[in-house]
């Protein structure tokens, strides 16, 4: 999927109505098939721009076109139609903790499947073989039919990576893949989903914390600072001095990612409570 | 004089408020006692307590011919058939109401405003459902036992539509209340409401909404009950024939039934909390 930015500007999810806008003056262009991270320090508006890209909310000024076409100016149906064509992974992997890790998968299909074949599924899972070969690729082949809730915060983040790879999207709009993974971790995830959209010719965006992972495995990196583009270059022409300014104020994050949280598995829901009403 | 001074700094500066509002409480709640013909020494009047203990001594022992053991457990049976098919038939009614007026699985209110046309359809659900569950069960039961004749049939229309307007409700409030950030993720990916519904929402409130319908089911046995009385059939009916012949041994057998319908359905409930959760 092609993307084209034109002083794209857009405010915070949860901003007020008269809020400064989070990302201001953004303007590049992505082929189709391309991988780029996008870096910068915290709040420098990484996940508005993974937002708008996914038209999951209208930029506040500024033109955002996919595939040659305002998403916007779609009647609503195409534009849930689009959004089928696309996936946002956000951050915290959206599992509900009861389901299945095989249904949690699954559920990237559901733009392709029809009502009937999504219910069929939830009876017995339609595609098991496509859930498990997505696993493999995160290491997760044998938690196919665990219950998310006994997965560990890590591995929940790499079912959520599993599940764009099942999807019909051609568009992975990824935000902070790696955030809850050990280093060795990092680097081999973000090896696979480049790998994995490479070999689909799938266009890949994915905003990082993680900046060494992001100079080995993506072939193009956007700097992001307070809401502007700071620079747009291939991973060879990313000097340390250009980091260095990009993170200025900044070197903690730089130096090494604020130490990702350890691979513990999460406490076990709070049991149901019984409301009366 | 600092004595004085002393003195008052140590008296409570709140209590003469608290003392008015509890001499305003008490004079608001002598109109509603007199409004009630509240007298509770009519209780311990000498007459009234020889009738009292008279119906009260004829309880025991609790009537256990087996004739009337067969008659109580078919009635029994009849209750709970009257309140099962009751609260299914609420489910019919309650589900696809529930759904449409879930804010939950609004497309539009997931990328910030609601449509107006979602929201006018969302208030109209709103107003049908409230409609039916104000008026209570006992006047559904009134008038479907002109139409049906007399018999359980009336008491299961009567719970179906009282029933579905609360079930509706209450599940629709259930929906919107809990962590939407699974649903939200699969309807931008995409997903129709139905699909965000079925692997997304559902999985997630699944233990909420099935010891609420359990409740509901323990409350239709109970409304089952007063149904009885005006003609619906079941152990209602018994009862008040018992109660019209003030034969004390007969009441009490079936008040027995009674709690035992209400603990076996508790024990129901916490048992597929269990599962659930």
């Amino acid at each position: 999927m092609r993307l084209d930015l034109q002083g794209l500007a857009a405010r915070h999810a949860t901003a007020r109505r008269e809020a400064a806008d989070a990302l201001t003056g953004l303007s590049f262009g992505v082929e189709q098939g391309e991988a780029l991270a996008v870096i910068g320090p915290s709040g420098a508006g990484k996940t508005t721009l993974v937002e708008v890209l996914a038209c999951a909310r209208p930029p506040s000024s500024g033109a955002l076109q996919v595939d040659g076409a305002d998403p916007w100016c779609l009647p609503r149906r195409a534009l849930q139609r689009l959004r089928g064509r696309l996936i946002l992974v956000p951050q915290v992997p959206p599992l509900p903790p009861r389901q299945r890790v095989v249904t949690a998968v699954l559920a990237g299909r559901l733009p392709a499947w029809n009502l009937a074949t999504s219910l069929r599924s939830l009876f017995y899972p339609v595609d098991i073989p496509a859930a498990d070969e997505a696993l493999e690729v995160f290491e997760l082949g044998d938690k196919l039919f665990e219950r998310v809730d006994r997965l560990s915060g890590g591995e929940r983040q790499r079912v959520g990576l599993a599940r764009a790879l099942v999807s019909p999207a051609r568009l992975w709009l990824v935000d902070e893949p790696l955030s809850a993974l050990d280093p060795a971790r990092a680097q081999r995830a973000a090896a696979a989903l480049v790998r994995e959209a490479r070999r689909r010719g799938v266009t890949l965006v994915a905003t990082l914390h993680q900046v060494d992972a992001a100079l080995a495995h993506f072939p193009r990196i956007l700097g992001l600072r307070e809401g502007r583009l700071m620079f747009d270059l291939p991973a060879e022409q990313v000097s340390p001095q250009l980091l260095q300014s990009l993170y200025a104020q900044h070197e903690d994050e730089l130096r090494g990612a604020p130490t990702p949280p350890a691979d513990v598995p999460i406490a076990p829901p709070p049991p149901v409570v019984m409301q009366c009403r | 004089m600092p004595v004085t001074a002393a003195a008052a700094a140590r008296r409570d500066p709140a209590w003469l408020g608290r003392l008015g509002w509890m001499v305003a409480a008490l004079v608001l709640l002598w109109p509603l006692l007199v409004a009630t013909e509240f007298r509770p020494w009519s209780l311990f009047d000498a007459e009234a307590a020889r009738v009292t203990g008279r119906f009260i001594a004829s309880f025991v022992p609790p009537a256990h011919s087996s004739e009337f053991l067969w008659l109580v457990a078919r009635e029994t049976w009849r209750t709970v058939a009257m309140a099962t098919a009751g609260i299914t038939l609420a489910l019919l009614l309650a589900v696809p109401l529930a759904l449409l007026a879930a804010r939950a699985l609004s497309i539009s209110a997931v990328m910030g405003r609601m449509a107006p046309l979602p929201f006018a359809l969302r208030q109209a659900v709103r107003i049908v459902l409230i409609v039916l569950r104000s008026v209570p069960e006992l006047v559904w039961a009134l008038a479907f036992v002109r139409v049906v004749g007399l018999g359980p049939a009336a008491g299961v229309l009567a719970i179906a539509l009282t029933y579905g307007g609360m079930l509706g409700k209450v599940y629709a409030e259930i929906l919107d209340s809990g962590e939407l950030q699974v649903t939200q993720t699969l309807l931008r990916n995409g997903a129709s409401r139905l699909q965000a519904f079925a692997y997304g929402l559902l999985p997630q409130n699944a233990a909420e909404l099935t010891s609420y319908t359990v409740y509901r089911w323990e409350c239709a046995i109970r409304s089952s009950v007063v149904l009885g009385f005006v003609g619906a059939g079941g152990l209602g009916q018994q009862l008040d024939s018992s109660l019209k012949m003030f034969a004390g041994g007969e009441v009490i057998t079936v008040l027995a039934v009674f709690v035992a319908l209400v603990a076996l359905a508790d024990r129901l409930s916490a048992a597929l909390r269990k599962a659930l959760g």
